[in-house]
C-alpha cells in the first residue's frame, strides 16, 4: 500500500516533475524475504586500529557467502560498509570513519547498509574517549540523513565483552529485515546468546504470544515469528475473533480471545501457551487502542481506558507471564511503544503516557538483574508512520507529511515492525536488552 | 449410577459459534456454506487445527439449496483444515445438529475414527426458493426434448400462473398447519398459560446476558460479520414486557404463544470438536466432557394422537432406563425452546401421572425438574435457532457448564424437531 505520493513519483511524469522541484523520490526498500541473500554484493568492511568487530563481521559475511573488501573499487558498488570504531581515543580517531565510509558512499547500491561499530560512551576510560564515542552517534544520524536510495546508516554499540553478542545485531541491521530502521543506536551487552541452527529459522521450537494480532501490525507480527519457525498463540478481544481467527489459521497457529484488562488475562495466556504448547518463549505486547482528545476536552474515560490497554494491562500480566511457570528462562519480551511516546503527539497526550510508560518498562525490566539473570530479554519498538488500517483513516494531508517527513521519504509497512519484534525475539540477541529501536525512516519527529 | 455404555467414550473437546442474527439481519447476504465455513475457521483457529486431517466432519441444514448438496464437504474445502478431511451432510430437521454430534461420537467410540467434527447451519435469510411445481415440469420436458417440435409441445405447457415461485413454509407438509399452531394444540392440551411461559422466555434472556456478562462465550463463539453477540438477545427482558406483546399463535382464550415466547427466524452455525482423550491429549487440548447416550424417538402428530413437539418426552424414559438414572439425577438439563410451551408441556407430562402411565408404560411418574437446573446459560428463545446450528450451540455450551460444575457431572440434551421428533443426549462432565 505505497502512498498516493509515492506513487506518483514513480510514474514517468512524477519522476520528471520531482526531480526539477527537487521533490524527494521514496526508493522501493529492499525487503526481506526467506532465501534472499544478506546483501546483494561486497561490504567494504574497515575500521580504527586493531578493529577487532572488523574481523568479526568478515566472518559473518563469509559465512553467508557475501564478499568483503577493504576499500571501494571505483566503477563497481558496494552494499553496504562496516565501520569498526571501538578501539577510538579520541576525536581526531575519527578522520578514519570520514576516510573509509565517505568515498564508498558514491559506490553504495539502492537499500545500501552503513553500520558503525563503537563502544558505549559511558564505558570510557578518558573524557577524550567519550567525547569520540559520542561522535559516532552525531556522525551516524547525520549520514543517515544523507543518504538516498533506501540506504540506511546506524550504530551498534559493544560493551566491553560483549564482542561475541554481535552476530545477530548485524545481520538484523545488514539484510532487508531492517529495511525501515534508520540511525538507530543499539547498544549490545553481555548475556546468554545461542546462534541458531539455521538462520534463516531463528525462532525453530518456540512459543510466541502476540496481543492485538487481529490486524495490522499485531497481525503482522504474528506472520513473521510464525515464517522465523515459532508457533504463535494469537490474542485478541473477543469482538475481534473474526480477523483474529484469519491470522492465526494463517500462520497455523492458536487464537485466544482475551481482553488484555482482564484480571486474569496473564495467568490465561501462561495456561494457554503451556497446555496447549508445552511453554513460553516470546511474549509480543502489542494490544493498544487510540482515544484521541486535547488534554481540555479528555474524560476520564478516554484517559483511562488508553492507559489501562496499552500500559497498566502489561504489568498485570507480567506479574504472571514472568513468574515460575511463565516466560522460560532465557525468553523474550517485546513490548511496541510508539513514536508518539518519544515525538509527543497533539491530542495524544494519553496515549503518548502509554507509549512512553512501555519505554520506561522496558528500560527498567530489561536491566532488571533478576530478568537479566534469568537469561531474558526486555526491549520496546517505537513503530512511526507505518501503513495501516488506522493510519489510512488519517486525513490527506496530515497522512502524505507523516509519509514524507523522514529520512527515506516514505512510510512503513507492518511487517518492517514485525522484522524488528521477531529479531528482538531471537536467542542469538540475547545481548540486546533494555532497548528502544524506533522503526520510523529516521522519522523528524522526536529525532 | 451407570457407567457410560460405550467403550470408548467420545470427548467433547470444545465449539464455536457464530454469533445467532435476526433472520434478514446481519447475515442476510451470508449462505449457508458462508456460515458453516466461518464457524469451522474459528474452531480451527481456536484448537490450532490449521492443515489437520481430521476423521470426519458431518453437519447440515434444514433449508437447503439444491447446489448445497455437499455444504459440508465445501465449507471443510473452504476451510483452513486439511482437504483430506472427509465430510458429509445429515439432516434431521431441528434434530441436525445434535444428530450430527451422536453420529460422529459413535465413530469414535466404535474407533472407526479418532477425531471429528459435527455441526449446522441454517438461514432462513438465504432460503431455498424454488419454481413452482408446473414450471418444473415443463422445463423438465423441455430438457428431454430432442426435436423441435418437443420443444415447442413443451413451451406450450407455460401457464401464467408458473411464475410464481415456492417459498419454503415452516409448515407441516402432512397437516398444513404451522409448528406454532400444532404448539399451540399442545399449549392448550398441558394448560400452559401465558404467564409461565413469559416467565420461561426472560429466565432465558436473563440467563443468556449473565453467560455474556461473565465471558462464558469467549471461547465458544468467534464474532461474524462485525456480530459478536446474539442480536436476538434482549438483556432487558422482563416478564412486564414481554406480557404486552399480542399473541400470533392460536385463538382467543387459547391464544398464549407470543413473538417473545417463541423463537424468531435466526441464520447462524455451529460446530462442535469431538474425539479420544487420546487425540485431545496428544495436542494439548482439554476434555470438557463425554457423550454418554443418546435416544431419538418419534411421535404420531399426524392423526393428533401426540402433538408434533412431544417427541423428547418419549425419548427420555428409555434413555433413563438403560443408563439406570433419573431425570432428578442431571444436575443440569438442556431442553431447547422451540416455543416456552414446548418446554412447559414436555415437563408437565412428565409430570403427569395418568400421561408417564397410558404414553411412556411408567409405573410412575418421571417427575418434577428442579427449574434452577434448566438452560442456565440461556437458550434458544433469547439466542435464536438457526434450526440446525442449535445442537452445537448446545453441546459445546453444556459440556463447558458441566466442566465447571465438576468431574462427573451429568447433563441430559433435548431437542424437538419437525415431522415429530426428538433427539436427546447425554453428557457427563471429564
Amino acid at each position: 500500500m505505497a502512498g498516493t505520493y509515492a506513487s506518483f513519483v514513480n510514474t514517468a511524469v512524477g519522476k520528471k516533475l520531482a526531480a526539477q522541484l527537487g521533490l524527494p523520490r521514496p526508493a522501493r526498500l529492499r525487503r526481506y524475504a526467506v532465501g534472499a541473500p544478506l546483501l546483494d554484493g561486497p561490504v567494504l568492511v574497515g575500521g580504527h586500529g586493531d578493529a577487532p568487530l572488523a574481523a568479526r563481521a568478515r566472518d559473518l559475511l563469509a559465512a553467508e557467502g557475501v564478499e568483503a573488501v577493504e576499500a571501494a573499487v571505483p566503477g563497481s558498488g558496494v552494499a553496504g560498509v562496516i565501520a569498526d570504531l571501538t578501539e577510538v581515543q579520541d576525536p581526531g580517531d575519527l578522520e578514519t570513519l570520514r576516510a573509509l565510509v565517505g568515498p564508498a558512499l558514491r559506490a553504495l547500491a539502492p537499500s545500501g547498509r552503513i553500520i558503525v561499530v563503537g563502544r558505549p560512551p559511558r564505558e570510557a576510560g578518558s573524557p577524550a574517549q567519550a567525547a569520540a564515542r559520542r561522535a559516532l552517534e552525531g556522525i551516524t544520524r547525520s549520514l543517515a540523513k544523507e543518504l538516498r536510495g533506501g540506504a540506511t546508516a546506524n550504530l551498534v554499540l559493544v560493551g566491553e565483552g560483549a564482542e561475541a553478542n554481535t552476530e545477530a545485531p548485524l545481520r538484523f541491521l545488514l539484510s532487508g529485515r531492517s529495511a525501515y530502521v534508520d540511525a538507530q543506536v543499539v547498544e549490545v551487552g553481555a548475556g546468554s546468546v545461542a546462534a541458531p541452527e539455521d538462520w534463516t529459522r531463528p525462532l525453530a521450537g518456540k512459543v510466541a504470544v502476540v496481543t492485538g494480532a487481529a490486524r495490522g501490525i499485531g497481525a503482522a507480527i504474528a506472520d513473521v515469528l510464525a515464517r522465523d519457525g515459532a508457533t504463535v498463540v494469537c490474542v485478541d478481544v473477543p469482538a475481534a475473533g473474526e480477523s483474529l481467527a484469519r491470522t492465526a489459521n494463517r500462520v497455523g497457529g492458536t487464537a485466544l480471545q482475551l481482553d488484555v484488562t482482564a484480571e486474569e488475562a496473564g495467568r490465561r495466556i501462561v495456561d494457554h501457551a503451556t497446555r496447549r504448547h508445552g511453554g513460553l518463549d516470546i511474549v509480543v505486547h502489542n494490544a493498544g487502542i487510540t482515544r484521541d482528545r486535547l488534554l481540555a476536552n479528555m474524560d476520564e474515560e478516554r484517559w483511562g481506558s488508553v492507559l489501562d490497554v496499552n500500559l497498566r494491562s502489561i504489568l498485570r500480566m507480567n506479574d504472571a507471564l514472568l513468574a515460575p511457570g511463565g516466560l522460560r528462562d532465557g525468553g523474550h519480551v517485546v513490548l511496541v511503544s510508539s513514536i508518539a511516546g518519544i515525538a509527543g503527539n497533539r491530542g495524544q497526550t494519553n496515549y503518548a503516557a502509554s507509549k512512553a510508560g512501555v519505554i520506561g518498562l522496558a528500560n527498567a525490566l530489561g536491566g532488571d538483574p533478576a530478568v537479566r539473570g534469568r537469561g531474558i530479554t526486555v526491549n520496546a519498538v517505537a513503530p512511526g508512520f507505518i501503513e495501516t488500517e488506522m493510519t489510512a483513516k488519517v486525513p490527506f494531508a496530515t497522512r502524505e507529511v507523516g509519509r514524507l517527513l523522514n529520512s527515506l521519504s516514505q512510510g512503513g509497512q507492518p511487517v518492517d515492525v514485525a522484522e524488528t519484534v521477531a529479531w528482538l525475539s531471537q536467542d542469538a540477541n540475547g545481548g540486546v536488552s533494555g532497548t528502544v529501536v524506533r522503526v520510523c525512516g529516521q522519522s523528524l519527529l522526536g529525532a | 449410577m451407570a457407567q457410560s455404555s460405550s467403550p470408548r467414550p467420545a470427548a467433547v473437546i470444545g465449539g464455536n459459534r457464530l454469533p445467532f442474527a435476526r433472520a434478514n439481519g446481519s447475515y442476510a447476504n451470508a449462505s449457508n456454506q458462508d456460515l458453516l465455513t466461518a464457524s469451522l475457521e474459528g474452531l480451527v483457529a481456536r484448537f490450532g487445527l490449521a492443515g489437520e486431517r481430521l476423521g470426519e466432519v458431518v453437519a447440515g441444514a434444514v433449508l437447503k439449496h439444491s447446489r448445497d448438496f455437499n455444504l459440508t464437504r465445501e465449507a471443510v474445502l473452504g476451510s483452513s483444515l486439511s482437504a483430506r478431511t472427509p465430510a458429509f451432510d445429515v439432516q434431521q430437521a431441528c434434530g441436525t445438529g445434535l444428530e450430527a454430534a451422536v453420529l460422529v461420537a459413535n465413530k469414535i467410540a466404535l474407533g472407526q475414527i479418532d477425531s471429528g467434527v459435527a455441526g449446522g447451519t441454517d438461514t432462513a435469510s438465504d432460503a431455498p426458493i424454488a419454481v413452482s411445481e408446473g414450471l418444473r415440469e415443463t422445463l423438465l420436458r423441455l430438457n428431454r426434448a430432442t426435436t423441435a417440435g418437443q420443444r415447442v409441445r413443451a413451451l406450450s405447457g407455460l401457464r401464467p400462473g408458473h411464475v410464481v415461485p415456492e417459498v419454503p413454509r415452516n409448515v407441516e407438509p402432512r397437516t398444513g398447519l404451522s409448528m406454532g399452531e400444532h404448539m399451540a394444540q399442545t399449549a392448550k392440551r398441558w394448560g400452559i398459560t401465558r404467564e409461565a411461559q413469559d416467565d420461561l422466555a426472560a429466565a432465558s434472556h436473563r440467563n443468556l446476558a449473565a453467560a455474556y456478562e461473565r465471558g462464558f462465550f469467549d471461547d465458544l463463539m468467534t464474532p461474524f460479520l462485525g456480530v459478536a453477540r446474539d442480536e436476538n438477545l434482549r438483556a432487558d427482558s422482563s416478564v412486564e414486557k414481554l406480557a404486552r406483546l399480542k399473541p400470533v399463535f392460536g385463538r382467543g382464550e387459547d391464544a398464549t404463544m407470543t413473538a417473545g415466547n417463541s423463537t424468531p427466524l435466526t441464520d447462524g452455525a455451529s460446530v462442535v470438536l469431538l474425539g479420544t482423550d487420546e487425540w485431545a491429549a496428544e495436542r494439548g487440548l482439554p476434555v470438557l466432557a463425554h457423550v454418554v447416550d443418546a435416544e431419538t424417538a418419534a411421535v404420531d402428530y399426524v392423526t393428533g394422537n401426540e402433538g408434533l413437539l412431544m417427541a423428547p418426552a418419549y425419548a427420555l424414559p428409555r434413555l433413563l432406563e438403560r443408563q439406570g438414572m433419573a431425570l432428578q439425577d442431571f444436575d443440569l438439563v438442556e431442553i431447547h425452546e422451540a416455543f416456552a410451551s414446548t418446554v412447559l408441556a414436555t415437563l408437565a407430562a412428565w409430570e403427569d401421572v395418568e400421561f408417564c402411565r397410558d404414553r411412556l408404560g411408567l409405573s410412575a411418574p418421571i417427575g418434577a425438574l428442579d427449574r434452577s437446573r434448566l438452560n442456565v446459560g440461556g437458550s434458544s428463545l433469547a439466542a435464536g435457532h438457526p434450526f440446525a446450528a442449535t445442537g452445537g450451540r448446545i453441546v459445546a455450551s453444556l459440556a463447558k457448564l458441566l466442566q465447571e460444575k465438576g468431574s462427573g457431572s451429568r447433563g441430559l440434551i433435548s431437542i424437538c424437531a419437525a415431522g415429530g421428533q426428538g433427539v436427546m443426549a447425554i453428557l457427563e462432565a471429564a
